[in-house]
């Protein structure tokens, strides 16, 4: 390394992250590990204040209209658009997507149907001439798939077995390591890059690729110093002060919601990174505690103001204008230090200062090696917010390593040296009625699934149905695994993330993420069918459209084994059929448990199933038993959901959202706190890996529907990520309102 | 081998004893309490049966939720009801090195080893007038009193609860009384004053049993939360 970046690391201990680009060995080195309480931290500086009354005003605004703004005359680039502010004098951090806040880019490389209908919707017009041009002479990703796409998978996508496919939107679950370019500067980066290119042979395909994507990446530093110089900051050298580590940062961040628009755009761990920044700055410069919270709270002022142009469709899958800028907070080091520092303090702090917000996503690495007092300052931002979610830290730091980061809601990764392929998720609740409707749509009666058989039994037995479901499964995961390999074929060559891509190792990994639907009624339909007594009722062409069930059968969600054997051997069944496909780019298969809001909608695609569930009506999110039919408590719905194998089966995450009323957690607040800790702790011993928790009163909610007014805060977890619950449509919040919310009696 | 006839079982209970606990809800129970949220399990009517080893097999499956201070809560019903499996199930906690609490009216008469094994005991002070506590209960104060005492004799841990009814017993006298009556005790770590709610309502349409406080409104949280302070002062 040069040696004149020695002057801006001055007072951090050296390491290998001197001679190569390794953050996590430069955290490693460098944090200091805090164990101490919340009393330290500082309230809303009197600038933040100011800066987040302007953005609140904006935002109720937009809460209205649905969208503010949009930008007509450019596309979406890193150096598209000119810079914005929000209150010039009292940012402290600087930096928008486009020229105002709030104003949304139209990005026209994942498909430019999807940003003509989301123009639409709004009554906007995009400036002709980009148009014209760009349609002519540019081909997109949607364009691409669809010039590959196969008959099943065309099938399949329509009848709704898979859905929420990236086909037309940015694919996003990329996570730049923005961490590097205040550590290291754009220069030190660029050369970097250089040094791969060089080394990369013209021996293959795939080599002659990867050069022309490390030259894209190098373009695409260039374009972030430059964008950074329209803000009047020169970030080709690393970061000599904390205000400028925060800021490197942000500008890395900025470039890639700049260029794309990614489903879930997530931050990273980048909390302990920057408290080595402050620490020294504290040191050295008197930083004080309120200027420390101030650099804080303004960049996460500029997190909750990101907005993707999204369509009504994008909507019904993902509810409540998400992001996901996730930010993965807290974690281990090793087996006996935790990552937790002050500055993990101040993160979660943001959501008193500048009220609870759903984003960014704060997700805290839980180990009940945490320092006991983080783990109770989490507990009490839970209780008081509904906007942190929890994710296992023991299951997957033996994975991963300690320096990972959540994607979107549940999709852990190493930072900077692994990335995922999004692919959305198959319906498993409709798979299960193809495989006894011989392949044909329960709702069409169209042929969706070839060479399958029709069942004709007159009471169904577990045996026979298990049999063809295994069969359609395989089938099914053929196409699915087509549909993905295309999907990123075509992503890669048409809307490549040039910025987020330069952030990572040039030798990066690949996860391709597939995913899961209608679980638990997949679970309870298969075990109804073994315990109970099932008779299909089958309409004039044979098509089974009902059930009568006879009897009792173990449900999903009471710990009780006898049934969640059978969704433990469900989902390893399903893995196992997807990775007999081999993957694009030597890409490692990984599946999850995770709808998002989808779940209402796949529900409303789904006939009458065989666990009692009817026609239309929503599936539990995730892996969330159905809704009040875990009726052993609350801890026997965890402990059913922990039996799911992450390690080695679902390795991209096992989602659950988890509702108690704040009088059944306990009589007060210290014993509130208490209790939640001790949950959190009981869970993931068992190797859980992800919870959302709500600490609410179904009253409060059904009053929020009826008078949203009186509500402009109200944030609760949803499936992996938090919403406000204002945002959520009608039968997305009577969904919400459905669902168990655990009592005292 | 005396098996149990358990009513349900709530796998967290993070209102009944110290920290997160397994809650067993044993059926049968003398006593008759207007106020009672849980009539379904006043008769001796067969539901759940389970041996003392099933059902600790059962409560471990929660033991990494149980922290320092968490584990078992026998309520209902009236677990004295069932002493013999209750003497049982409770051994068998204690061999793994379960927290034991009981929930009870002390409306039983076997319990001198039972309260050997619990490490605590949350007793329901329903009424201390004699002639009202036959009115609220249909049985007489005699069955509390005598438990008080073996608990006193025998330095068990305490927690006092009493259902707070408007227009019943809201009012500081009340609860200056209750006060009264505690300090005279030993042991007493705790003094809860649970608000008294009408939600069972439709479970005794459902079961055809009168409801006696139809006319009684909720009793109000916040109220009942300052009545509660008065005992701390």
């Amino acid at each position: 390394m040069k040696e004149e970046l020695k002057e801006y690391w001055k007072g951090f201990k050296q390491g290998n992250w001197q001679e190569n680009i390794d953050v996590a060995n430069f955290i490693a080195n460098n944090y200091k590990e805090y164990k101490g309480d919340d009393s330290f931290l500082a309230p809303i500086s009197e600038k933040t204040k100011k800066v987040w009354q302007k953005c609140e005003k904006l935002l109720a605004e937009e809460a209205k209209k649905g969208l503010l703004d949009v930008e007509l005359d450019a596309v979406s680039g890193i150096t598209s658009f000119a810079p914005g502010y929000i209150d010039k004098k009292n940012e402290v951090i600087v930096g928008l997507q486009t020229d105002k806040p709030l104003k949304r880019i139209v990005n026209l490389y994942g498909g430019t149907r999807m940003a003509d209908k989301a123009l639409e919707a709004y009554n906007k017009q995009l400036n002709p001439t980009i148009e014209k041009y760009f349609k002519e002479f540019r081909k997109t990703h949607n364009d691409g798939v669809f010039d590959a796409y196969t008959p099943e998978i065309r099938r399949a996508r329509k009848a709704g077995l898979l859905t929420g496919l990236p086909d037309a939107y940015g694919r996003g679950r990329i996570i730049g390591d923005y961490r590097r370019v205040a550590l290291y500067g754009i220069d030190a980066l660029i050369d970097f890059k250089e040094k791969d290119y060089a080394q990369i042979d013209v021996s293959s395909e795939e080599n002659i690729r990867l050069r022309e994507e490390v030259r894209e990446q190098i373009k695409a530093l260039t374009k972030i110093k430059e964008m950074a110089q329209t803000y009047g900051f020169d970030i080709s050298k690393p970061a000599k002060t904390a205000q400028e580590a925060f800021q490197w940062l942000y500008f890395a961040y900025l470039a890639g919601v700049k260029e794309d628009n990614g489903a879930a755009m997530s931050l990273g761990r980048t909390s302990t990174f920057l408290d080595i920044y402050l620490e020294r700055d504290m040191k050295e410069n008197g930083l004080t505690e309120e200027e420390a919270q101030e650099l804080v709270d303004q960049f996460i002022i500029k997190l909750r103001l990101v907005r993707h142009l999204r369509t009504p469709e994008y909507d019904e899958i993902f509810a409540g204008d998400p992001t996901w800028v996730t930010e993965s907070v807290g974690g281990m080091l090793d087996e006996s230090k935790s990552l937790v520092t002050k500055n993990s303090f101040r993160y979660l702090h943001s959501l008193i200062n500048l009220n609870p917000s759903p984003e960014p996503n704060l997700t805290v690495l839980y180990s009940n090696k945490l320092p006991l007092n983080f783990r109770k300052f989490c507990a009490k931002i839970s209780i008081l917010t509904d906007a942190i979610q929890y994710e296992g830290d023991e299951v997957m730091r033996p994975i991963y390593g300690s320096d990972y980061a959540i994607a979107c809601c549940v999709s852990a990764m190493k930072v900077g040296k692994q990335m995922q392929f999004f692919g959305a998720r198959c319906n498993l609740a409709k798979t299960l009625l193809y495989a006894l409707n011989g392949g044909v749509d329960e709702k069409s009666g169209v042929l969706v699934v070839e060479g399958l058989k029709k069942n004709t039994e007159k009471v169904l037995t577990f045996d026979k149905v298990w049999k063809s479901y295994q069969k359609t499964m395989e089938l099914v995961a053929k196409t699915y695994v087509d549909a993905m390999n295309i999907i990123h074929y075509m992503h890669d060559k048409y809307a490549y993330e040039a910025a987020q891509m330069a952030l990572h190792d040039t030798k990066v990994e690949r996860l391709m993420a597939f995913g899961v639907a209608g679980f638990s009624v997949a679970v309870d339909s298969l075990s109804a069918i073994k315990y109970a007594k099932v008779k299909p009722i089958r309409n004039e062409q044979g098509v089974i459209v009902d059930f009568e069930t006879e009897g009792d059968f173990p449900k999903y969600g009471n710990d009780d084994d006898r049934v969640d054997e059978i969704g433990v051997q469900l989902v390893k069944y399903f893995y196992n059929c997807l990775k007999k496909y081999k993957l694009y780019r030597g890409a490692k298969h990984t599946l999850s448990l995770l709808t998002i809001t989808s779940n209402v909608m796949y529900g409303k695609k789904t006939g009458t199933t065989p666990d009692g569930r009817k026609q239309g009506e929503p599936f539990a999110p995730g892996a969330n038993p159905m809704h009040e039919r875990d009726c052993s408590g609350a801890l026997a719905s965890l402990n059913s959901v922990a039996k799911i194998p992450y390690c080695d089966c679902c390795q991209d995450g096992i989602s659950n959202t988890f509702s108690i009323v704040p009088d059944a957690l306990g009589k007060d607040e210290k014993s509130r706190i208490k209790n939640l800790v001790d949950v959190l702790d009981g869970y993931f011993v068992q190797k859980a890996q992800h919870i959302n928790v709500n600490v609410l009163n179904r009253d409060l909610l059904i009053d929020a529907m009826n008078n949203p007014w009186k509500y402009p805060n109200l944030t609760i977890r949803v499936s992996g990520y938090a919403v406000n619950f204002n945002k959520l449509s009608r039968a997305h919040q009577e969904e919400v309102i459905k669902r168990t919310f655990h009592t005292s009696r | 081998m005396v098996k149990g006839n358990i009513d349900s079982f709530e796998s967290m209970g993070l209102v009944d004893g110290p920290g997160v606990r397994f809650v067993v809800f044993m059926q049968g129970c003398p006593l008759r309490c207007a106020y009672c949220h849980n009539p379904e399990t006043w008769s001796d009517e067969k539901k759940i049966q389970i041996t003392p080893e099933e059902l600790v097999q059962k409560i471990l499956r929660y033991r990494t939720y149980f922290g320092e201070d968490g584990g078992v809560t026998f309520s209902g019903g009236e677990p004295l009801h069932q002493p013999e499996f209750l003497l049982e199930a409770l051994k068998e906690c204690k061999k793994y090195n379960i927290h034991t609490c009981l929930d009870t009216s002390g409306a039983g008469e076997e319990y001198d080893e039972i309260l050997d094994y619990c490490d605590l005991v949350i007793l329901d002070v329903k009424e201390l007038d004699e002639e009202k506590y036959k009115k609220l209960t249909g049985k007489s104060m005699d069955w509390f009193k005598k438990f008080l005492a073996l608990c006193q004799k025998k330095e068990k841990k305490l927690w006092l609860r009493q259902v707070i009814v408007p227009g019943y017993n809201d009012t500081e006298e009340n609860v200056l009384k209750l006060k009264e009556f505690a300090s005279h005790l030993k042991n007493v770590e705790k003094i809860e004053l649970l608000p008294y709610h009408s939600m069972a309502k439709e479970k005794y349409k459902k079961l055809g049993i009168e409801y006696r406080l139809e006319n009684v409104l909720d009793m109000n949280k916040e109220r009942c939360k300052e009545l509660e302070k008065m005992l701390k002062d």
